[in-house]
């Protein structure tokens, strides 16, 4: 076609994904929070010098659509290999890609040490308040009330906790330099949460300690919705808790 | 120098990259020695305090992901902890050396020199089918050099190495000759060593790497351990090594290893000065086992006896390589106790009703 000429393009995905089918349900946030992710390391020209960790979750295949050197930890440990490997190539940009389960439950214990140390790396952590990959069970971040298969009246927040805001805590310890807290289901949501990546990405790599980016997302599967529905039961009950935004900038936190 | 403070120094030697361990009685040595030496200004090497051993073994996985030369230390409640990270490692077929400097079991135990961590360290311990290369040292000369021989191993086969010591031989002070320095290698040599498989970055000349345990296809995860079992069974030809000693006349075998050999070798003084032909066959790797060697005494000797700081577990191992050609029998201390050699010599005659 006459039309498909170099001058035209507007739009290309990136060459940092590969051309893999998703494995994440229709409707997902997830194929979004990786393509940005893998856009600003392409636009930085960093593939290169990154080496990335995949989770145990439904990211757990991560590996396969970004296209970069990539490691797969096992459930909860990301933070402690991203401190390894940062530690002995202090030359490389090293991130992880857990989701809530993973970093905020059998994972905090590395998940804090890591940001107390100040290790300079980029934690993405996609909070979407359930165990997606292994059938929607509660999570640490599962809402008051809200039902998963683990809390089918809803959980009752005397019986099994309150949904923790790890963000917030670890915003308060002095190794983190970066904190931010973004959503990827609406265009000007996805710029947003690319430009809080690339900071993230640029500080940590400076040397200015670790930078964190939660990116609260839907899991229409998980919440029994349409990917539609999903979103705005997102946006009317998600945010409300998990309010959008800076958290901590240049090691100061927004008041 | 303690033994605990001669596999530190000898970490540094080999050119390690990186240490990452937490502390536990009777290896904080081990770590405590590394942080007074400052290898990061000796040699480059890094040097961590993890907040637990499951966070230990799992840097030890990001590391050795990368080909560098990583290692970690713990005792056996430690080791316990970090099972599943060495399943991956496992799996995963990353280089690296885990050292368990052995105390008394089951539970919190104690701070005792033990060996009741043999099933753990040959049979698996952690999940799925595979083997670590396990070798076990008897003096704190060995602890220094089989640090160095441990990595060799588990570069050339890409397997986990376990050194099990235990608090005898970590904590006894003996003269050591340290190997000279060998010099780090640089993250260049490193890309040119392990750039085929190890993830440090993803350059335009080649397919991204992966490090993964994880194969959702029944068949290829069957493949894959196939081809995992293909690398043991050459390492059991080629990488058994055990010390014969006084057994070429010996009518009875003492088999033993680590500290409860270094008693036997005394058993075998005393047995021989009362005229009893007794002789002590010394595992050294424990694994591989040395099945081939057990099975063709077992057609000479009149009798093996396991000695073993623990209820009875490489014995098992010695029965199952004997085949029933000669009667195996077993003395132990357990609790973090020694065994004087006089008393295995009494159960000895005992067993054998001499």
């Amino acid at each position: 076609m006459d039309i498909i000429k170099t001058e035209n393009l507007v739009y290309k995905k990136t060459d940092a994904m590969t051309d893999k089918a998703l494995s994440y349900c229709p409707g997902c946030g997830h194929g979004t929070a990786h393509r940005i992710a893998m856009e600003v390391l392409e636009e930085m020209g960093v593939i290169q010098d990154t080496i990335g960790v995949a989770p145990v979750g439904c990211s757990v295949l991560a590996y396969e659509f970004m296209n970069i050197d990539m490691q797969q930890a096992a459930h909860g440990r990301a933070p402690a290999l991203a401190t390894a490997i940062k530690r002995l190539w202090p030359s490389k940009y090293v991130f992880t890609y857990q989701g809530d389960g993973d970093l905020a439950a059998i994972g905090t214990a590395e998940t804090i040490h890591a940001c107390n140390r100040g290790e300079n790396i980029v934690i993405i952590f996609i909070n979407n308040g359930i165990y997606g990959m292994t059938g929607g069970q509660m999570a640490p971040t599962t809402l008051p009330n809200m039902k998963s298969s683990t809390s089918p009246y809803g959980r009752d927040e005397a019986m099994m906790g309150h949904p923790l805001k790890i963000t917030e805590l670890i915003a308060h310890l002095p190794g983190v330099h970066y904190v931010t807290r973004q959503a990827v289901h609406k265009p000007t949501e996805v710029r947003r949460a690319k430009k809080a990546l690339r900071k993230a990405f640029e500080q940590s790599y400076a040397k200015k300690g670790l930078c964190f980016v939660e990116i609260v997302s839907n899991c229409n599967s998980g919440w029994k919705m349409t990917p539609n529905q999903s979103n705005i039961w997102m946006e009317e009950n998600m945010f409300p808790y998990y309010p959008l935004g800076d958290i901590k900038v240049d090691g100061q936190l927004v008041k | 120098m303690k033994g605990n403070e001669a596999m530190a120094e000898a970490a540094i030697r080999c050119g390690a990259d990186g240490y990452f361990g937490y502390p536990i009685t009777p290896q904080s040595e081990v770590l405590e020695y590394l942080m007074v030496e400052k290898p990061w200004e000796r040699t480059g090497m890094v040097v961590l305090q993890a907040e637990s051993e499951v966070a230990s073994i799992n840097m030890i996985y990001g590391g050795a992901s990368t080909g560098k030369k990583v290692l970690t230390s713990s005792s056996s409640p430690g080791i316990s902890l970090m099972q599943e990270g060495i399943s991956y490692l496992a799996g995963a077929e990353l280089p690296c050396l885990i050292i368990n400097v052995v105390r008394g079991g089951p539970g919190l135990g104690d701070i005792q020199p033990s060996q009741s961590d043999y099933f753990q360290s040959v049979k698996g311990g952690g999940h799925g089918d595979y083997h670590m290369y396990v070798i076990a040292p008897s003096s704190v000369q060995e602890s220094s050099d089989f640090v160095k021989k441990a990595f060799e191993v588990a570069f050339k086969y890409r397997i986990p190495a376990m050194i099990q010591s235990d608090g005898a031989i970590g904590q006894m002070m003996e003269k050591v000759e340290l190997f000279p320095q060998i010099t780090r290698r640089t993250d260049t040599e490193v890309i040119a060593e392990c750039g085929s498989w190890a993830t440090t970055g993803k350059p335009t000349t080649r397919e991204r790497n992966i490090i993964t345990s994880l194969d959702l296809i029944p068949e290829k995860l069957e493949n894959h351990n196939h081809k995992l079992q293909a690398k043991y069974k050459e390492m059991e030809a080629n990488e058994v090594i055990f010390e014969e000693i006084q057994c070429d006349d010996a009518e009875y075998l003492l088999v033993a290893y680590g500290t409860s050999a270094r008693v036997c070798q005394k058993t075998v003084q005393l047995a021989r000065e009362k005229g009893i032909k007794l002789g002590l066959f010394r595992l050294i790797t424990l694994w591989p086992f040395p099945k081939k060697r057990i099975e063709e005494l077992a057609l000479t000797k009149k009798g093996f006896m396991a000695v073993e700081m623990s209820e009875g577990q490489m014995v098992e191992d010695v029965m199952l390589n004997v085949k029933g050609k000669a009667p195996v029998e077993f003395f132990g201390r357990s609790g973090g106790i020694i065994p004087n050699p006089t008393e295995v010599l009494n159960a000895f005659e005992q067993k054998f009703r001499r």
